[in-house]
């Protein structure tokens, strides 16, 4: 038992089950699944797939904090690639009456990709070759990064009408959503990344003791400019699977406040800010338990202008319920309380 | 001198003080005369650090009594201390960077102005106090400047400045020259001497044993926790105090500096390094390391082994000097470059710069390989297990299996691992600093057999410990540093003493 509490999963894992179970005391048929259309139909898929964008975003951001970084310009960048992608789509009725696409989608997607992968390398850029600290450094491509996805869109929604790239965020393959297959491949390649090549064992040896690792011989900053990138490149990814679910690209509300759900996820999954020993299985948790408390706080209800004020709330009480020291109040009063007098 | 003994300011008697495991400190005699300087001497671990805790406060001790001016006190914190009139300056100065230097003098006894006008801080008074307590002492500084722009000295002068501003008694200084160069340390000591004769007791901590001779009265010599006595510095020259702080007699003799053996000269160096130096950290020495010798270095605490390992490994950016490896310039501007030049260095602190604790041992030893190998090619995993077992058995690591977590090792098969990270690189150099510090007696025996082993299979290997015992062991050549800078060579078959003797030459007054 002892072994159990103490594993780095414990908690978050223990957190999600009791948000689905509060859930489903809430609504008696969270948990019921059922088979409609080829698919997988329910509360809980409905919770995978729209927790999929952030999973995606979350795991680019683990490495970054891993490495004693951070980076707050993801929301941007989720804005920037939706962008970018809606314009290449974007949807015309040709002669026979179909809508086809600008470019070809491969083309659109990949573009969209790289662009997000070069902001997360302007980012790299300024932390390892400019020397700045991180939170600065993204800051400003958080900020600007809005207001180029806005300059890229002219200030409207572009709207994409056309069909095959509605698949991304609303797609099923084998009865589950394509978003959740997108992260859970992500999910698996930084696995094998990290415990399978050489750039994971630097990534991990700098978050494990980066003065070792210097001793040791490791070039850090290729190696922390690589985790940059693939950080624009996740949220580039989660940008595309947004502006597919809602089929158009918002360059003011895409990914808005994402890099704080990021954060959180990352922090809640049981990564800690200051870097060091870090999990991706804790920060998709994380991402879950966010997502969770989200649909939970819709499915019970609350009103709207109350709603971030519910969510925080509930933030506090599950940080708190994750916290050791916390813990160890609690169960210090219980028992000084059990104690006899 | 007047004849007359100088009254005693402070008296500690009897003192010890325990943490699991280490008795740090039983039976400390110290005695602080006003106007007088003493020396607390004593090598690493000998408890001169545990003892300026217990005097400010920061340790109460299991036992023994402390006298101020006749009075029992029991300080409990370094702030109690200081009202009772015991400041203490350590290593590093402390002041606050982005205060300006009367800010930071009158920290947390700002004059105030009364109520009537306004109340607050009064601003024209605190630079007023500053600046007459630092003319009193004899410092010319602006005190309306910011604290951290000025340089290390001036800093560590305001230090002591305001460490004597609450009319302290007695100045503990614990290492108040080890980050200054030669004219600050002067200008340090001046302000020494004026608080001297201003009737302060002051107790000063160094490893350097000629800034001893030059501004000491008196000193009291710790071993091993254990009081071992006081002396006038007159009575006890230099090599006697060595004798006094490692606990053995060293031999009157006096080496003389001898060459390596010839045929050892004809071979160019594998690493070779001329006027090698950092401010504050190594002052200018060469250095050369020939393929299968094992070169010993020398020398007590602070007296420069580790900067010059870090230096020749360019961990720390050097301010001159060239290093070369087979007589060819090298452009080492990190730790990455020496390692692909075929270096390899096992720092002294191996939980800070050498394990990563949450990896494999498989893993720490694959990484000096695999950073060598850079991204593209990968030490497949079965390589790496290969490796890493090949290594483990060699050294006889013990540990549950290579994918332990290396955290949990015992620290000496962590330092074998750690050994065993950059024999995986076939270093042409190793440089190993304290290579067997904190394991026990048997993983000692085995590390020293795996240096010679590897100087046979033609590594140049820099041998740097603490305990001279080890160095002349195991070297064929002993380089003797004192003071940060080259003491002397000594050949294969000297013995301690003659090292013991080099370290303490030249540094009587």
């Amino acid at each position: 038992m002892r072994r159990l509490t103490q594993h780095a999963l414990f908690w978050p894992a223990l957190t999600l089950l009791l948000l689905l179970v509060a859930s489903s005391v809430f609504n008696p048929s969270f948990l019921s699944l059922a088979w409609r259309d080829g698919h997988l139909f329910g509360s809980v898929i409905d919770i995978l797939n729209r927790a999929a964008p952030l999973m995606v975003v979350s795991l680019g951001m683990t490495l970054v904090i891993a490495v004693r970084g951070l980076d707050i310009s993801v929301g941007a960048v989720v804005a920037i690639a939706a962008a970018v992608a809606a314009l290449m789509i974007g949807g015309n009725f040709n002669a026979s009456g179909e809508v086809a696409s600008k470019y070809p989608l491969w083309l659109a997607l990949g573009a969209a990709l790289a662009i997000a992968a070069a902001c997360g390398l302007w980012n790299g850029l300024l932390v390892v070759k400019a020397g700045m600290q991180p939170i600065v450094a993204t800051l400003i491509l958080m900020v600007a990064g809005r207001g180029i996805a806005q300059l890229l869109t002219g200030g409207q929604i572009i709207t994409v009408y056309y069909t095959p790239f509605f698949k991304l965020g609303n797609g099923f393959l084998l009865g589950l959503p394509v978003a959740l297959w997108i992260a859970a491949l992500l999910f698996a390649a930084l696995h094998l990344l990290l415990s399978r090549t050489a750039l994971g064992l630097f990534i991990r040896s700098i978050g494990g003791n980066p003065e070792a690792a210097r001793v040791a011989g490791v070039r850090s900053s290729a190696i922390t400019l690589c985790v940059y990138t693939f950080c624009g490149f996740a949220a580039g990814i989660a940008g595309l699977i947004i502006s597919s679910n809602v089929k158009s690209a918002d360059a003011n509300n895409a990914g808005q406040l994402l890099e704080l759900d990021a954060i959180l996820a990352v922090t809640l999954g049981g990564t800690a800010l200051t870097g060091g020993r870090f999990t991706l299985a804790g920060t998709v948790l994380g991402a879950l338990i966010i997502q969770t408390l989200t649909s939970m706080i819709y499915s019970l209800g609350v009103p709207p202008e109350v709603n971030l004020v519910v969510k925080a709330a509930l933030v506090f009480a599950v940080m708190l319920l994750q916290s050791p020291e916390f813990r160890a109040l609690i169960t210090g009063l219980a028992r000084r309380g059990a104690a006899p007098p | 001198m007047s004849t007359v003994e100088p009254e005693i300011v402070l008296r500690a008697r009897d003192i010890a003080r325990a943490f699991p495991g280490v008795q740090a400190l039983a039976g400390v005699e110290l005695s602080l005369r006003a106007g007088e300087v003493h020396a607390l001497m004593g090598q690493n671990g000998a408890g001169k650090s545990t003892l300026i805790k217990v005097l400010t406060g920061v340790y109460s001790p299991d036992a023994g009594t402390i006298e101020l001016s006749g009075k029992i006190i029991s300080p409990e914190s370094p702030i109690h201390a200081q009202e009772l009139g015991l400041s203490a300056v350590h290593q590093e100065s402390h002041l606050l960077p982005n205060l300006s230097v009367a800010e930071n003098i009158c920290a947390g006894r700002y004059p105030r102005r009364p109520w009537t006008r306004g109340g607050g801080i009064d601003w024209r008074e605190t630079h007023k106090r500053a600046r007459e307590l630092l003319a009193g002492l004899g410092i010319d500084l602006d005190v309306t400047q910011l604290a951290g722009g000025l340089p290390a000295a001036l800093q560590q002068l305001a230090t002591v400045a305001r460490a004597v501003a609450t009319d302290a008694r007695v100045l503990i200084l614990d290492e108040p020259t080890s980050s200054l160069d030669a004219d600050e340390v002067q200008a340090l000591f001046a302000l020494i001497r004026r608080l001297r004769d201003k009737g302060v007791a002051i107790l000063f901590v160094t490893h350097f044993l000629d800034q001893v001779y030059e501004i000491c009265d008196r000193m009291t010599v710790l071993r091993n926790g254990k009081f071992v006595g006081e002396y006038p510095c007159a009575k006890l020259d230099a090599r006697g105090l060595v004798a006094a702080m490692v606990g053995r007699e060293v031999a009157n003799a006096e080496r003389t500096v001898t060459q390596a053996p010839a045929d050892a000269v004809a071979k160019p160096p594998v690493l070779a390094a001329k006027d090698l130096s950092r401010r504050g950290h190594l002052k200018p020495m060469d250095i050369e390391l020939r393929a299968g010798e094992v070169l010993g270095l020398a020398g007590l605490l602070g007296s420069g082994r580790t900067e010059l390992a870090r230096l020749l490994f360019a961990l720390d950016e050097r301010d001159s000097g060239e290093i070369s490896i087979d007589g060819q310039v090298a452009d080492l501007r990190g730790p990455a470059d020496a390692l692909e030049l075929g270096l390899g260095f096992c720092p002294e602190d191996r939980k800070h710069s050498g394990i990563v604790a949450e990896l494999s041992v498989r893993e720490n030893i694959a990484l000096a390989l695999q950073a060598r190998m850079g991204l593209r090619k990968f030490l497949k995993f079965s390589e790496q297990c290969a490796l890493a077992e090949k290594l483990v058995a060699a050294l006889g690591v013990k540990t549950a299996s290579i994918e332990t977590p290396i955290g949990q090792l015992s620290g000496g098969n962590q330092q074998k691992a750690i050994i065993a990270r950059w024999l995986a690189t076939h270093p042409r150099v190793l440089i190993l600093d304290e290579p067997t510090r904190g394991i026990d007696v048997a993983a000692k025996q085995e590390l020293m057999r795996e240096v010679l082993a590897l100087a046979q299979g033609g590594t140049a290997v820099l041998f740097i410990s603490a305990e001279i015992e080890e160095v002349v062991r195991v070297s064929d050549r002993i380089m003797v540093l004192r003071d940060r800078s080259k003491a002397g060579e000594l050949p294969r078959g000297s013995d301690e003493d003659a090292v013991y003797a080099m370290i303490a030459s030249n540094s009587a007054a």
